[in-house]
């Protein structure tokens, strides 16, 4: 991973990268503040304020029409908010969005590729529109592609490629300029769950060392693999921040949910399965839900203490905290799905 | 780097890329050459027959108007191409990147130049087999008619730059472009002379850009009486273009993926 840690830097093909700020200080390379954006009624950001610290990665949750995108878009210059202001890597997204340009890096959702160039064409007209002389396009190029496990596909034309690869691709495309800061607009919606894995892998491998990183996502499962931090928006409000786990703890972490044979048994089965966890479980719409730390062993632990009690089992699940749950914990309803996308609603607006 | 040298580098790069995509796309590349042949031989052989042109043989009379009319559509790649380039989000990331704000465009529509000069040489070579003659033109005229012709599908390049960016799909663009200006053409001299027309029409067929255009190339191809048309063709062009550029680039800088 030797040459990973040129990410964020300047690297030999990339002769003005200076950040404007130093990674690994107490510099926010993304600070935003009181962004507001509608088209026409719709309020798609209401006074959204956030930051992400240099060198880490923020996911930003919620479902669709939360406004994730709208937000992404207004920090890679391509939309200009209503109201508030954002700074990237020490630069305005409006005053200085020119400048910005050459700092960020954009992948997501559409994997924006050419699907009638090859692999390596992309590649090379993405180096080229960053301004590196002719040949230093194509040695970065080979290297992405080879980092990128796309050597074999790189004279094929991407139309070719399958979702993954192309969301690959994509990412690679990002990178072409070494950004100090990567915007991820749902970068696995859309993928079967191996395409998923492998890119999150990707992510994970890529993003390391000094880059900044801003991840959209609708699934908890990704914001919490990928994220340092985790913002969680909903129609265009942030309604909570933190740590992984510290929203999970506000979503009570992960539970054991029993079905019983025989409702009267309930009192025994919160006895016996409150020895092994750490908070009170309890009994509601018919489920003994009992909050664990772990889930190694516990699953085989509470079915021997309820089978013990003499309790009779009809159904046992180990249930992890989902979006849905963070949503019914933090605003009270369920994260229901906007009828129309963000995007469809700027165009009637536009 | 000097912003005009960056927008040249960054225009070439783009262009480059349009026409990589041709001989990948052998279907677009024969729906691009059949069209017009089947143009020249349906109104030659079918219409041709009913169709009065006092002095002309009607397929001297028919090529300049053919030629004008196919040059015109030739731009019409960069409207399709456009709103599938808006649709799988390659405009965003164009967006992202520090280049010029009108490379995009102008990639587009200077590789429809050179589109339009394969179609032209397709046009000719079907023309003179279909017994297309120039008449009294010189090397001058002949050249001055191809320039003009290439110079309006640059200028309706940029119409359709336009109308792919409003579009949200290629689908949607065909729509606009078939419906909207393909009318236009039939309202005019291209196809028939003005005067064959009931009144209404016949007016608003003489004031048609198409018409002051296929004339214009008629007066140099075939001698017809020049008038003003070439020069008024000439405004015309210009003015297209001067109207449609700015606005194609404005809406391309502020486009969103749908």
């Amino acid at each position: 991973m030797a040459g990973e840690s040129r990410f964020g830097r300047a690297g030999p093909a990339a002769p003005s990268t200076s950040t404007g700020f130093e990674p690994g200080t107490d510099h926010d390379a993304i600070v935003v503040e009181g962004l507001e954006k509608s088209y026409g009624s719709l309020h798609a950001l209401c006074g959204v304020s956030f930051s992400a610290r240099a060198g880490t990665v923020l996911g930003l949750l919620g479902p669709n029409g939360a406004g994730k995108t709208t937000a992404v878009r207004i920090l890679a210059t391509l939309l200009a908010p209503d109201a508030g202001t954002a700074r990237v890597a020490g630069l305005d997204v409006v005053r200085d969005a020119a400048a910005l340009r050459a700092k960020i890096g954009l992948a997501g959702q559409y994997a924006a590729v050419d699907e009638n160039l090859t692999g390596f064409e992309n590649l090379e007209m993405v180096g080229r529109l960053y301004h590196l002389p002719r040949a230093d396009a194509r040695v970065r190029a080979n290297e992405l592609l080879e980092r990128f496990d796309l050597v074999e596909a790189a004279k094929r034309p991407a139309k070719t490629y399958s979702g993954g690869m192309r969301r690959r691709l994509d990412l690679a495309a990002a990178l072409v300029f070494r950004p100090p800061v990567l915007y991820l607009d749902e970068p696995t919606t859309g993928l079967d769950p191996v395409g998923r894995l492998s890119m999150w892998e990707t992510i994970e491998a890529r993003t390391a060392a000094g880059t900044t990183v801003l991840l959209t996502t609708q699934y908890l499962d990704e914001a919490d693999r990928l994220a340092d931090r985790i913002v969680v928006i909903d129609h265009g409000s942030v309604i909570a921040e933190g740590t992984s786990d510290e929203l999970k703890d506000r979503v009570g972490g992960e539970r054991i949910e029993v079905r019983l044979e025989d409702e009267a048994d309930a009192a025994q089965a919160i006895v016996a399965l409150g020895e092994m966890t750490h908070e009170r479980p309890t009994f509601e719409d018919h489920v003994v839900r009992a909050p664990v730390r772990t889930r190694s062993g516990v699953m085989a632990e509470a079915v021997r203490r309820l089978d013990a009690a003499g309790v009779g089992i009809d159904d046992i699940a180990m249930r992890r905290p989902t979006l849905d749950d963070v949503f019914i914990a933090l605003t009270g309803h369920a994260a229901e799905e906007e009828p129309a996308e963000e995007q469809e609603n700027e165009e009637m607006a536009a | 780097m000097s912003s005009l040298a960056m927008s040249a580098s960054d225009t070439l790069v783009l262009a480059r890329r349009n026409l990589a995509r041709i001989p990948r796309q052998p279907d677009l590349l024969i729906a691009y050459t059949i069209q017009p042949v089947m143009f020249v031989l349906l109104f030659v052989y079918v219409f041709g027959g009913a169709i009065q042109t006092p002095g002309f043989d009607y397929v001297d009379f028919l090529m300049p108007g053919i030629i004008v009319q196919s040059i015109a559509f030739g731009g019409f790649v960069t409207a399709l191409g456009l709103a599938e380039d808006v649709k799988k989000g390659l405009i965003d990331r164009f967006r992202s990147l520090p280049m010029s704000r009108a490379a995009v465009l102008l990639g587009r529509t200077i590789s429809d130049v050179a589109l339009n000069c394969l179609s032209l040489v397709v046009l000719f070579a079907v023309g003179f087999l279909a017994g297309f003659n120039f008449i009294d033109a010189s090397v001058v005229e002949i050249v001055a008619g191809i320039a003009l012709c290439l110079f309006l599908g640059y200028a309706f390049s940029w119409i359709f730059a336009l109308i792919g960016l409003f579009s949200s799909s290629p689908e949607t663009a065909n729509a606009i472009g078939f419906t909207l200006i393909f009318p236009l053409t039939f309202a005019s001299s291209v196809f028939v002379p003005v005067e064959s027309m009931p009144d209404g029409l016949r007016q608003f067929a003489e004031v048609n850009p198409f018409t002051t255009i296929s004339d214009a190339v008629r007066s140099l191809w075939l001698g017809t009486p020049a008038h003003t048309d070439v020069w008024m063709a000439f405004v015309w062009c210009t003015a297209l273009t001067v109207i449609f550029a700015p606005l194609a680039v404005a809406r391309y800088r502020t486009v969103a993926a749908k």
